[in-house]
């Protein structure tokens, strides 16, 4: 994340904070991984080291944030809001993509006044892991496995390379763990440590790898 | 006071001291008198058939339909004042269609039984309101759960989900005839001969008004897509009911 | 110009800015976008052709998006330009599927229908000033055989042909298409003749992708083809013997 200046991010004010950022996401057998480095900065200061850039959205589904640190939690606490209300008149877990279709409208129908680049992500029973990526204009595109932020730019040729489909869930750890320590040894909007949500049927867990313990320093 | 309501069935908004609401009532003998609406659950889909009693003998074929779709998954048989069920479609269709636009999947049948019944509640509980005289079958597909349901909505505003419904005027002979049979163990183009039956059985001739058979179904064959069934097959299952009475009839001579 | 590569990374937003004396600018240029599309007429109706990149500034973003779609049974929609307005232009068109088909009395909107809608559409949301900034080809064919085949663009520009491209295309599609089309052309012919040109559109536009997909609407109904590479040519004389040598006036 970056508190950017204007001439870096048009859609920015003066020194709002935005994620310049690297974020992923993985479809792998049996669920998902979704990984973020913990940078926030303003100009060029690191605004916050210990930054959580996937926020939970319900039981089983997270969003990556990238763009706006304002636009992107105000998104993120409504489709928190409408998910909750709408899981329980449904009386189950809801779809992934229907968390997708939410940010989705409030992306599209705002495009004017936002500056978000979201991946959404999670396991539902109908459609098992899935991965949405939600950049700039609203589209909604559904990936195998998606990248995003200012750092994602240095590594695509990295994951198109080392992606295989239905990795197993150590596998997917090793690829995202990889990606992203490489992209933060590039993009000086990216940094700290390595945070990462796995989510599958059983539910989900969390786990940080320290600045120190990258598979590739800085 | 020429009714029996003794004052308390003036609105929807009064309780009679025995606790009934009679404009509620009132609503549902608006459902009793029209022409039967039947449902079917089957192994294989749900399939829903109607009654429609022609008021005229110069109505064009086909008009006034009973059956209505709602969305991919999901169509409706109503039974009562028509004007009032069309409302109710009317707004199965705008519900079904504002959920694919906000959640992006196709609302569970459940879901919009629900919402029916909200919306048909509501009526009940203003002065400036009246009660729906209808009451509708809701037939449909729940995609994420892989499940076919089929659902009554009521002019109370009540909700049930049922393996055989009917209302309308034959629901009581139709529901003692539907007992009969196990329709769970049936496919859709097995219970439409059966349904068929029942309903030219429980149609008298001499004294009822003629009527078209008009049937729907969501089902397997139909790649679980609500739509009407083909005329040709309707005719089909029409010519079996007719001479499987006809040799009922003959039965029951010889006995 | 001539340039290598754009410096620095794409500035994504394209989006509005709300200045202080209370003005408003909407969408002011795309952001994931697609490239060319092409339609023909052919002797048993018309067929459409795009590949399935949908970029983002000059980065090939989404490599596998289909930008060829159909519209209810005989009616086919092709788009180029940003991506999330073609997706809210094809919600808008099932709503309106739906309502016919909750009619059930056997009517199907023609694609004469849906091009008019179209155009209506994209003439409003200009006037709005807030476009939906895609460029459209709308193909079909009628039950009897009638092939139609439309453009709309995101002012709301609009005009039929036997033959249509939208963006790059119009520059370098057209012109072989001018001269190769005729209106009795075989389904092969008319399949070939695309895939010639989409082999063009790989080669000289920097936003086209060599995976395809064809689509078709003929009197049967609508088909649209798993995507597919095209291939391409590699040995010409200017690889193998580049022109950069000593003795030659070197090369850009």
């Amino acid at each position: 994340m970056d508190i950017a200046t204007q001439q870096e991010y048009p859609g920015l004010k003066d020194g709002e904070i935005s994620t310049g950022t690297t974020i992923m996401a993985v479809q792998y057998d049996g669920g998902v991984i979704m990984g973020a480095d913990s940078r926030t900065s303003t100009g060029t200061y690191v605004a916050n080291r210990v930054s959580d850039k996937i926020t939970s959205l319900h039981d089983h589904i997270y969003a990556c944030r990238s763009g706006s640190a304002a636009d992107t939690q105000a998104i993120t606490d409504y489709v928190r809001y409408f998910l909750a209300s709408h899981s329980v008149e449904l009386g189950r877990l809801p779809l992934v993509k229907t968390a997708a279709k939410m940010a989705r409208g409030l992306c599209y129908n705002n495009k004017d006044r936002l500056l978000a680049g979201m991946i959404i992500a999670g396991w539902d029973p109908v459609d098992g892991g899935t991965v949405y990526e939600i950049p700039l204009g609203g589209t909604m595109m559904k990936q195998k496995f998606a990248i995003g932020g200012s750092g994602s730019t240095y590594i695509y040729g990295h994951v198109d390379a080392a992606f295989k489909e239905n990795m197993t869930k150590e596998e997917a750890q090793q690829f995202v763990r990889k990606a992203i320590s490489h992209a933060m040894a590039r993009d000086g909007s990216s940094g700290g440590v390595i945070r990462m949500v796995v989510i599958d049927k059983t539910g989900v867990s969390c786990e940080y790898i320290p600045g120190d313990q990258l598979p590739f320093g800085p | 006071m020429s009714s029996t309501g003794a004052g308390y069935d003036l609105s929807a908004t009064t309780f009679s001291p025995d606790g009934k609401i009679f404009q509620v009532e009132y609503a549902t003998k608006a459902v009793e008198n029209s022409g039967t609406a039947m449902g079917v659950r089957c192994k294989d889909g749900v399939l829903l058939a109607v009654e429609k009693l022609l008021i005229s003998k110069m109505l064009v074929a086909g008009s006034n339909r009973r059956v209505h779709g709602v969305s991919k998954h999901v169509g409706m048989a109503v039974a009562g004042l028509s004007a009032d069920a069309r409302q109710i479609v009317y707004r199965g269709r705008d519900e079904v269609a504002g959920y694919i636009e906000n959640y992006g999947s196709q609302m569970p049948p459940s879901m919009l039984a629900d919402r029916l019944a909200q919306y048909v509640h509501y009526f009940t509980l203003h002065g400036s309101l009246r009660p729906f005289g209808a009451s509708v079958l809701v037939a449909g597909y729940d995609v994420e759960l892989k499940k076919h349901e089929l659902y009554v909505v009521e002019p109370s505003g009540v909700m049930y989900r049922y393996f055989g419904a009917a209302v309308g005027k034959g629901r009581q002979a139709a529901k003692t005839e539907m007992e009969k049979l196990k329709f769970d163990d049936m496919t859709c183009k097995e219970a439409m001969k059966q349904v068929c039956k029942i309903l030219h059985v429980l149609h008298d001739e001499a004294k009822d008004k003629p009527f078209e058979l008009e049937m729907s179904w969501v089902c397997e064959e139909s790649g679980w897509k609500y739509q009407a069934v083909p005329q040709a097959q309707v005719k089909e299952a029409e010519e079996w009911a007719k001479e499987s009475i006809e040799s009922d009839e003959m039965d029951d001579d010889e006995d | 110009m001539l340039c290598h590569s754009a410096a620095g990374p794409a500035r994504g937003a394209g989006h509005a800015t709300a200045a202080m004396d209370g003005t408003r600018q909407h969408t002011s240029q795309p952001i994931v976008t697609g490239t060319s599309v092409l339609g023909i007429k052919y002797k048993d109706g018309v067929m459409l052709a795009a590949d399935t990149l949908a970029s983002y500034g000059s980065l090939a973003r989404y490599k596998n998006v289909e930008r060829l779609k159909p519209v209810g049974e005989c009616t086919l929609i092709g788009a180029s330009g940003e991506y999330s307005d073609f997706q809210h232009i094809m919600e808008t068109l099932e709503d309106y599927h739906q309502y016919d088909v909750n009619m059930d009395d056997g009517f199907e909107r023609s694609p004469a229908e849906i091009y008019n809608l179209l155009r209506t559409i994209m003439y409003n949301r200009r006037n709005k000033f807030n476009p939906l900034w895609n460029y459209l080809l709308i193909a079909g064919c009628k039950k009897d055989g009638t092939a139609f085949l439309g453009s709309v663009d995101h002012i709301g520009t609009c005009y039929e042909d036997n033959i249509l491209a939208t963006g790059f295309g119009g520059h370098l599609a057209l012109p072989i298409l001018r001269k190769k089309w005729r209106p009795d052309l075989e389904e092969g012919e008319a399949r070939a003749l695309l895939e010639d040109c989409m082999r063009v559109l790989f080669y000289r536009d920097c936003r086209a992708l060599n995976r395809i997909q064809i689509a078709k609407a003929t009197a049967e109904g609508t088909v649209v083809s798993d995507a597919y590479k095209v291939d391409t040519e590699w040995s010409l004389a200017s690889f193998s013997q580049p022109k950069a040598g000593q003795d030659t006036d070197g090369s850009w």
